[in-house]
């Protein structure tokens, strides 16, 4: 078995492999178009891939063979209004295999935020998942960074598949237990400090930049906030926060829940490194302590900006992977304590993905 | 009958070269269009079916502002040209 890292970027969609000991570019597909989001599947092995074409919209395609050949699919869509500003779905954002006890089922995230559900392997019309998008509290949800909401995490429960977790900036935290039917705001303990105070502590305001589950202990959550990093040990009955560092990705090992990665940068005004030094950082205690991984990153100055999809971590759980806004790619292969360049030289990346090959 | 021009842009979802539609408005000119090219209606409009913000119509050589007046008349002779604003980077 071996891990190949998907790139989704300003520009195309790259893949890099393990070949001879490095980490080399050996496909791309989307050349010059914005990728959105990657899925590779590992039931049925296809790729899907999002694009926001800016002028022309946001497009699904799918691979059923490796990447010889893209299909364009149906897009997802929002309910049809008269009303002249309704919205209009602007890109997919998040994109999930269903468990594998549910062969076929794909689900995608959107901006604005809504949630659709494809039960034939991106085949045919898309649904949308109503019990979501008729939340009398999505009228105080908005948008964070993007003028839209945004639905740009879904975890599936590795214990029981109709359990789904997602995030939304800003709105919260929110799981079902019904595969979409209804859904109970999951953002106990999350905080706002930026918010007016009597809205500080609204779940369903809250901005989750991104939130993983832990694979083997799926009752632990890591949440990259606007705030800061948040943590849950209880099944997502109440959030602890584990201090205010910004970002946008974080990672967690997918056996030892207490061990999560990060790419802190200054907030709101700012969104580049503290100091100019660009660093990763990690905790081995569920967040009690935190270190500095900088071994192989630039010495000098650096400004890179990791966005929220773009650090991921392999099944293996020591090689991770991020990816910048100023097109540098890095890979550890020992859980951190050291990085290399894989290439200094892609357009903006929006996403990296370990998929398994073979 | 009108004619249509789409941006060369879309070369790999539409047909070559510009293509004559029986239509006395612009909604019924791309409605027209789009049964023989269906894959190029989600590219033009959005899933509202409005005309997508960043797709520049002319009708006759000027620019719709409104981009809402799909009812918009068009005569037998029009020239209906579809586009895409400009970007950079």
């Amino acid at each position: 078995m071996t891990q190949d890292l998907f790139v989704s970027t300003r520009k195309g969609l790259f893949r890099f492999q393990r070949i001879g000991g490095k980490w080399q570019q050996t496909y791309v597909a989307f050349l010059g178009q914005p990728v959105t989001a990657f899925l590779a599947d590992p039931r049925s092995g296809n790729w899907y891939a999002a694009l926001n074409l800016g002028h022309f919209g946001a497009k699904l395609h799918r691979s059923t063979n490796q990447g010889a050949t893209w299909d364009e699919l149906a897009m997802p869509t929002l309910p049809k209004s008269d009303d002249k500003d309704a919205p209009s779905l602007n890109q997919i954002w998040a994109l999930e295999a269903g468990g594998a006890d549910q062969p076929g089922l794909v689900w995608a995230g959107s901006l604005p935020a809504a949630l659709f559900r494809n039960d034939r392997n991106g085949d045919g019309a898309w649904q949308l998942v109503e019990g979501l998008w008729n939340l009398p509290d999505r009228a105080k949800w908005f948008g964070g960074g993007t003028d839209d909401t945004a639905l740009h995490t879904i975890c599936v429960d590795p214990r029981k598949s109709s359990r789904i977790v997602i995030a939304i900036s800003c709105g919260g935290v929110w799981r079902s237990e019904d595969a979409g039917a209804t859904w109970a705001c999951r953002s106990r303990g999350l905080f706002a400090e930026y918010m007016p105070p009597d809205r500080r502590e609204d779940p369903a305001i809250q901005d989750p930049h991104r939130i993983v589950q832990c694979r083997n202990k799926p009752d632990h959550f890591w949440c990259q906030h606007h705030n800061g990093i948040f943590y849950s040990t209880n099944d997502l009955e109440t959030w602890q926060f584990a201090g205010p560092r910004f970002g946008f990705g974080v990672a967690v090992h997918p056996s030892d829940p207490a061990r999560a990665w990060f790419v802190p940068a200054i907030k709101d005004e700012l969104r580049v490194p503290q100091d100019g030094k660009f660093v990763a950082a990690r905790t081995r205690d569920g967040g009690k302590t935190f270190e500095s991984l900088s071994n192989g990153l630039p010495t000098g100055f650096g400004y890179d900006l990791i966005l929220r999809h773009a650090l991921d971590i392999a099944e293996t759980g020591d090689t991770l992977a991020f990816g910048s806004t100023t097109g540098n790619l890095y890979v550890t292969e020992d859980q951190g304590d050291h990085w290399h360049a894989v290439t200094h030289h892609l357009p903006p990346v929006h996403a990296v993905r370990f998929a398994v090959n073979g | 009958m009108p004619t249509i021009h789409v941006t060369s842009h879309l070369r790999h979802v539409a047909p070559a070269g510009p293509m004559p539609v029986d239509a006395a408005t612009l909604g019924g000119a791309l409605d027209a269009y789009f049964a023989t090219a269906p894959r190029v209606r989600s590219y033009i409009l959005d899933d509202q079916g409005r005309l997508r913000r960043h797709v520049a119509v002319f009708i006759d050589g000027e620019l719709l502002l409104d981009k809402k007046d799909l009812g918009r008349r068009v005569a037998p002779n029009s020239e209906i040209y579809v586009m895409q604003a400009l970007s950079g980077g």
